[in-house]
């Protein structure tokens, strides 16, 4: 029982990062219609620009706050320089220039930082397991992740559905035109939710970072599935973002945790080994499949426009 | 103008001429230069070109050449550029190859078109075993071998049980049955990952935990080394489960494993400091090329691949066609290895030493690996009997 309170927490861990960097596709995708494949590099970059903050100025939170900065004001340049020019092309034509993107961003990174990766050491007072229920405990950054991914989705939910802001947002994602007709500046609105989303996945990778490596193409493994989420999820809903990629992160981790023992009864010992690891990573699919067939547009779609 | 332009022709041509069929040793490297794993094999490459270096860059009395090719980490991609550098480079050696899958898939091409290749680091079962072919040599070791001194070493200490954890390739099952086949105590679990992709251990290291095993044992190279160890420390392990590895830490990855890599065994077949002057050389000689870098054991083994070579393109003074003379050559390992003298067994696979390394800060106040101790001595793979090659 208390494994499974502690497997739990891991695939809610997982989840809660793949909200993350969901949050921001679904956001950029959804509501400006911008398919950007380079998200996963600002997942990347914002691991790599705290790896360097944090051994600059020796602070882990202020390392962490410079770097989500920077990957805001990266987003936001990045939106102004290359792609504000796409919003208006073909899907295609965004992926081929944003696949583009991705090779430069893993090359910038292997001309500034090296092909050989970074390290992101955590502060002492995160590496103690901490003890959660009596018997359980568990890694004290983990938990950490938990609870500022939840602060974020409250967060990003009072923006979007309590603001001003965030009912331009809105707005703007239902007629684009219309809201500009309206004397609202969508271009600046669209740059700034860009930002937003940058920051979302560079926040992603910057927590990320201590419990893998900073390397060069870390974003991309990832980003295929913040886009299962996102169409689980439906695409442009926060909401569905936020569900789906709990349901995605513990179906991965519980499957992995699980399957193996359970194929066991059936197969045997080593059949059911090398099996298992293969299905655990199929079941997310095995359900976006299922959901696009019972739902195309998603378990929790946005609202109609 | 018209002058210039064809005296610019003229040296390209005179410049191409060494590259003319015959006339060069030409050797196709296959080995991962792009994504996560690049370190490692950026690190092959400059050990095979300062052994290059230290040969003179020529072999028999004929200069080499080396095309390098990215596996990409992918079957079917080191398959390809095996394909393209025997088929249309016809090339007299094949070299290379971190991954057991990329080699399996690549084996093939080699020996049917009777290409020597040479493995600088992977050592499926299936190429010691039944797989073994006159055509292939390999100067690292069968995948079973380390992680079977590993368990012997872990039955010296007395470990009771044990918790494995791998990915889940072609190596990953050789390494976890490696270890299962010495360890005389309980393998109480055995998890595979799902590999390269997977990079997050919560579910395994929760599992290792609660199954009250004595020890884990695991088997992750290059970057997911360092992802195990930081989550194995972060969860609390450390002072907990004591860890036992194979090819999990290694100058490549100690850099970023830092702190927590100290205290954690491994074994390995060539480590820095042995006491052959060849190594030595090796070492030093890689530390002032490439400064600021360490060579690891894949290094070293892609240095003793080149020198394999050498060996058998001067026994036929660089007649590439006499195959069964090189092949004869190859046999006897008749070259200075850094790992110290070893002999081949019948599936030319190295019968050699394996050591227990541990992590220590060195003068420079840096962590490095040092020798501690020898696990066993002249250990042959246990598939040699499969091969249906006879000395």
């Amino acid at each position: 029982m208390l494994v499974l309170v502690e497997q739990s927490l891991n695939g809610l861990q997982f989840g809660l990062l793949l909200f993350l960097l969901a949050a921001g596709l679904t956001l950029v995708f959804g509501i400006m219609d911008f398919v950007n494949l380079a998200h996963g590099s600002l997942y990347m970059m914002g691991a790599y620009f705290a790896a360097t903050f944090v051994a600059w100025t020796n602070s882990f939170v202020l390392g962490i706050l410079m770097a989500l900065g920077a990957t805001l004001l990266l987003g936001i340049a990045l939106e102004f320089i290359a792609l504000r020019h796409l919003y208006g092309r073909d899907h295609l034509d965004q992926v081929l220039a944003t696949f583009g993107l991705i090779l430069f961003f893993n090359d910038a990174v292997r001309l500034i930082w090296g092909p050989a990766g970074l390290s992101l050491p955590l502060p002492a007072w995160l590496t103690v397991p901490v003890q959660i229920v009596p018997g359980v405990f568990y890694p004290a950054y983990r938990l950490s992740i938990i609870v500022v991914a939840l602060a974020v989705a409250a967060l990003l939910y009072i923006v979007v559905m309590r603001t001003r802001i965030g009912m331009l947002i809105r707005a703007g994602a239902s007629n684009r035109e219309m809201i500009g007709a309206l004397g609202i500046n969508i271009k600046l609105l669209f740059t700034l939710v860009f930002g937003l989303g940058a920051a979302l996945a560079g926040l992603a990778g910057l927590m990320q970072a201590p419990i893998l490596t900073v390397q060069i193409g870390m974003g991309e493994n990832i980003l295929i599935l913040a886009f299962v989420i996102i169409v689980i999820g439906g695409i442009g809903s926060i909401r569905g973002a936020f569900m789906a990629a709990i349901f995605v992160g513990m179906i991965d981790t519980l499957g992995r945790a699980f399957l193996p023992d359970l194929l066991r009864t059936v197969l045997s010992s080593a059949a059911a080994s090398t099996a298992a690891p293969a299905l655990s990573s199929m079941l997310i699919y095995l359900l976006m499949a299922i959901v696009l067939v019972v739902r195309p547009e998603g378990l929790f779609p946005a609202a109609k426009r | 103008m018209k002058k210039a332009f064809w005296l610019a022709g003229a040296t390209i041509l005179a410049l191409a001429q060494p590259a003319l069929a015959g006339d060069t040793i030409k050797i196709g490297f296959v080995s991962t230069f792009s994504g996560p794993t690049a370190v490692i094999g950026n690190d092959m490459r400059n050990s095979f070109e300062l052994a290059l270096d230290h040969l003179g860059r020529k072999m028999g009395g004929k200069p080499v050449e080396v095309l390098y090719e990215d596996d990409g980490q992918k079957p079917d991609v080191g398959k390809q550029k095996t394909e393209k550098l025997i088929q249309s480079d016809k090339v007299d050696f094949v070299v290379g190859y971190i991954w057991s899958n990329v080699l399996l898939a690549s084996l093939k091409t080699a020996v049917d078109s009777k290409t020597f290749l040479i493995s600088a680091n992977a050592g499926p079962s299936q190429l010691a075993g039944e797989l073994c072919s006159p055509y292939v040599f390999s100067t690292s070791w069968q995948n079973d071998q380390t992680p079977q001194a590993v368990g012997t070493y872990m039955n010296q200490k007395g470990v009771k049980s044990v918790f494995l954890i791998g990915p889940n390739y072609a190596a990953g099952k050789d390494m976890l049955a490696g270890v299962k086949s010495t360890f005389k105590g309980q393998v109480v679990g055995e998890e595979y990952t799902v590999w390269p992709s997977q990079l997050d251990f919560s579910a395994e290291l929760t599992k290792a935990k609660n199954s009250k095993a004595e020890s884990i044992f695991v088997f992750y190279p290059g970057a997911a080394g360092v992802q195990f160890l930081n989550q194995y420390a972060q969860a609390g392990l450390k002072q907990q489960i004591p860890l036992y590895t194979a090819f999990t830490i290694d100058e490549l990855s100690l850099p970023l494993q830092k702190d927590n890599a100290i205290g954690v065994p491994g074994a390995q077949q060539w480590v820095n400091d042995l006491p052959f002057p060849e190594n030595k050389k090796f070492v030093e000689d890689y530390r002032k090329k490439y400064t600021g870098l360490r060579p690891t054991f894949y290094g070293a083994q892609s240095y003793d691949a080149a020198n394999l070579i050498n060996s058998a393109v001067v026994a036929v003074k660089g007649d590439t066609s006499k195959k069964d003379e090189m092949k004869a050559e190859m046999e006897k390992a008749n070259f200075k290895s850094v790992r110290g003298p070893f002999k081949y067994g019948n599936n030319h696979i190295p019968i050699q030493n394996f050591y227990l390394q541990d992590v220590v800060k060195d003068a420079d106040g840096q962590l490095s690996l040092k020798t501690v101790a020898t696990i066993v001595k002249d250990d042959q793979d246990r598939f040699h009997d499969k091969c249906p090659m006879k000395k």
